[in-house]
């Protein structure tokens, strides 16, 4: 195996496996220290973290009806991402077009089909991968603030992550979780959706934001950068200072703004 | 079916200016979830129940020619007439020609959304008869001239205040003082409404469910006007949609558990009532006529198709109480009788996509409604099966389907992903400006990017992409 060497978890032990980090368009562009603070949390559970070139999951194909081009881009993936023991994405948005959408792009009884299943089995959002797969209960990070979470809808409602994130962050020394109002409800964002109702969708982040600022809470951690981006912008125009960061980021310590 | 739908863009953009429907549906965004939630926690078999819900109205739709020919024989034994029409006019057409052949000149509603859909009040006063509705939402926005904003809750938009107006305007009462305890505009209202209850000529009713195995019609309301609207004019005419059959007795016990506290977070809805045909020889009150008028309306056209799962839909409102969408510009944006999920995915299967093409697509597919739909009826996939015919129907020049194409272009070839990206990294970085907590921030973006930086801070990239850092970590 590659790399196997530099990648052992902290017991030296023997690596549990290929991680193919699905890193998302958005981290790539935005914020690559979430990419960097996923592969050192999956290296520290003791798996070899490989980048496979790698593009867009297609939901912005798939979500504005364009069938066929979510079909070609899943094509692409499902390729370069076939060879791995799993496939973890720092997204539950990303992480579910991959498990819950790709089969379905693809006719049954066909070998695409059962190539996306395939995938779809073993690709998972990152908490949900820490905590479920790997195993983790605690990380060792320390933030002495308090964080308040956002369920990203897509992974709360389609992988089911919602205990798995809150979990590892109580386990961060220091830490206080405050519970926002309606946690669940949707930050606004819906991905091509904030630039074509860009009013509607500033509107629901404004009733988000309220939830959050009642917390009173430092940080605002999600799993999700394009819900971070949307609560972010919207933080900041309103003139708050809450931090917006990935969930990653607080669980590998590093939570230092990027700037 | 009538929309304004086309100006979903301008509508929505009222209804966000309007402070007191934010109001009101602030209260709805926080309420109702915590009612639903309450209602389901003191019964621990509640997702087993909608499993039962879901797999009786699929049974339902499967088989629903089968189930409405029965439902038409028991309502003709028991002395009844079935109607069918194809069409919302045939529909109003059949009602008019009723209430014409009984020499009806005053007329009583209960609530029912298939009326609206089909606009039976205007062709009912077009003709010449006069229509009270006697649910007090409907009554309310029935007296100011306005459409239902929400399917279960018609005059959720008007404010106290407002209904008062409306009431000091309409009623002709000598008035000491002003009108502003809703305990006084309900007993006013309703002292109106007793007697037009006891003047009607025809009642007209809605349907939840039609019982196959009885030929019963489930009529479930909180407020008890359906039962008098059904019971005390000699003539009973229930209006309602095909797709509300059900086989037995035995399912309308499950659908109306889940009805109930999917609505309105109640165990059940304070009145439910079987109305089974005409006054029987020997009975002391019901109607010597009895019709049920069966609305096709563009719902037969969605079996069989991607959207026949919509056909389950039971009109507890659990989907618009839940949506960002909806709980952000209520209604009337929507330009439809049906709004929220449901309404986006019914009102282009019954006015055609051309007519409602914001709907589906002014959805985050946040996927609430569809984890709170007590049929589990998939909506976002059903919007996205829209998005996707209306997608397909645009010209291949359409901006769009060009900005679609390239980006599945782009992302099928990686070294120029890569070059895009780390340009769009710069590009950004290079637009950005500092700003709170050493972050650096962009607050202004020409074109497209304008639809964001109108509204919030974009956050600046660092400057570099995750894959380049890895290769150089890496080599």
């Amino acid at each position: 195996m590659p790399d196997a060497e530099d990648s052992m978890n902290d017991a030296g032990a023997r690596p549990r496996g290929r991680v193919a980090l699905f890193v998302t368009c958005l981290v790539d562009l935005y914020r690559p220290q979430v990419g960097s603070a996923a592969a050192q949390l999956l290296e520290g559970a003791g798996y070899v973290v490989e980048v496979p070139p790698q593009g867009c999951c297609g939901q912005p194909n798939f979500n504005s009806g364009d069938r066929e081009g979510a079909r070609k881009i899943a094509a692409r993936v499902i390729d370069r991402f076939a060879p791995f023991d799993y496939v973890v994405a720092p997204s539950g948005s990303c992480a579910a077009m991959l498990r819950v959408h790709y089969p379905a792009l693809f006719p049954e009884g066909t070998d695409e089909r059962r190539a996306a299943e395939r995938l779809a089995e073993k690709t998972f959002e990152l908490t949900s991968f820490l905590y479920d797969v790997a195993g983790s209960r605690e990380v060792a990070a320390t933030l002495d603030a308090s964080v308040t979470y956002h369920d990203g809808c897509s992974g709360l409602r389609e992988l089911g992550v919602s205990r798995q994130p809150r979990e590892l962050l109580k386990s961060v020394s220091g830490i206080e979780l405050r519970e926002m109002n309606q946690p669940d409800a949707c930050c606004g964002f819906g991905g091509l959706f904030c630039v074509k109702y860009p009013q509607i969708s500033e509107r629901i982040t404004g009733s988000k934001v309220r939830d959050i600022l009642a917390t009173d809470a430092e940080y605002l951690v999600a799993g999700d950068l394009g819900c971070l981006l949307q609560m972010a912008g919207k933080l900041e125009r309103d003139g708050h200072d809450v931090k917006a960061v990935h969930v990653a980021e607080i669980l590998a310590g590093a939570t230092e703004p990027g700037d | 079916m009538e929309t304004t739908s086309r100006q979903f863009k301008q509508l929505s953009l009222d209804a966000l200016a309007n402070a007191t429907l934010q109001n009101s549906l602030d209260g709805v965004r926080e309420i109702m979830p915590r009612i639903r939630t309450a209602a389901l926690a003191e019964r621990g078999d509640f997702e087993a129940l909608c499993d039962r819900a879901q797999e009786i109205r699929d049974r339902a739709i499967r088989q629903l020619d089968t189930h409405l020919e029965e439902f038409e024989r028991r309502v003709q034994a028991a002395g009844g007439t079935v109607h069918w029409a194809a069409t919302g006019e045939e529909a109003c057409q059949i009602v008019v020609q009723i209430c014409r052949d009984v020499g009806a000149s005053q007329l009583i509603k209960s609530k029912s959304m298939v009326t609206e859909e089909i606009e039976l009040n205007d062709a009912l006063e077009q003709d010449g008869f006069a229509v009270t509705e006697t649910d007090l939402g409907e009554y309310i926005i029935q007296l100011r001239g306005e459409k239902p904003s929400h399917i279960l809750a018609p005059s959720l938009h008007v404010t106290l205040e407002e209904v008062a107006e409306t009431f000091v305007e309409h009623h002709d009462i000598e008035r000491s003082a002003p009108l502003t305890d809703a305990t006084e505009m309900l007993a006013e209202a309703r002292s109106i409404m007793r007697d037009k209850f006891l003047q009607a000529d025809v009642g007209i009713t809605g349907a939840n469910f039609l019982v196959a195995e009885t030929g019963a019609v489930v009529i479930v309301t909180n407020e008890g006007n359906a039962d008098l609207t059904a019971s005390l004019p000699d003539t009973h005419i229930v209006v309602t949609g095909i797709e509300k059959a059900v086989p037995t007795l035995d399912d309308v016990g499950v659908l109306l558990r889940v009805l109930a506290r999917s609505a309105i977070g109640e165990r059940l809805s304070n009145y439910t009532t079987f109305v089974q045909g005409p006054r029987r020889a020997g009975e002391a009150t019901g109607p010597e006529n009895y019709h049920v008028v069966l609305v096709d309306n563009g719902r037969s056209k969605m079996l069989g198709t991607e959207f026949q799962d919509m056909l389950r839909c039971i009109r507890c409102s659990a989907c618009l109480n839940h949506c960002p969408v909806y709980t952000a510009i209520g209604g009337h944006a929507y330009g439809s009788v049906y709004s929220g999920p449901m309404g986006a995915v019914l009102t282009p299967a019954f006015a055609g996509l051309p007519a409602a093409v914001h709907l589906p697509n002014a959805s985050t597919f946040c996927g609430r409604c569809e984890a709170v739909c007590p049929v589990r009826i998939p909506l976002p996939s059903l919007l996205r099966r829209w998005r996707q015919r209306e997608l397909n129907a645009r010209p291949a020049t359409d901006g769009q389907r060009i900005g679609l194409g390239l980006w599945r272009g782009l992302n099928r070839w990686p070294p120029l992903y890569n070059f895009a990206v780390r340009l769009a990294a710069i590009v950004l970085r290079s637009l950005s400006v500092p700003g709170r907590g050493g972050q650096r921030w962009i607050r202004r973006l020409p074109l497209v990017g304008a639809a964001w930086t109108d509204f919030r801070d974009l956050p600046a990239p660092t400057g570099h992409t995750f894959q380049d850092e890895w290769r150089r970590r890496k080599s």
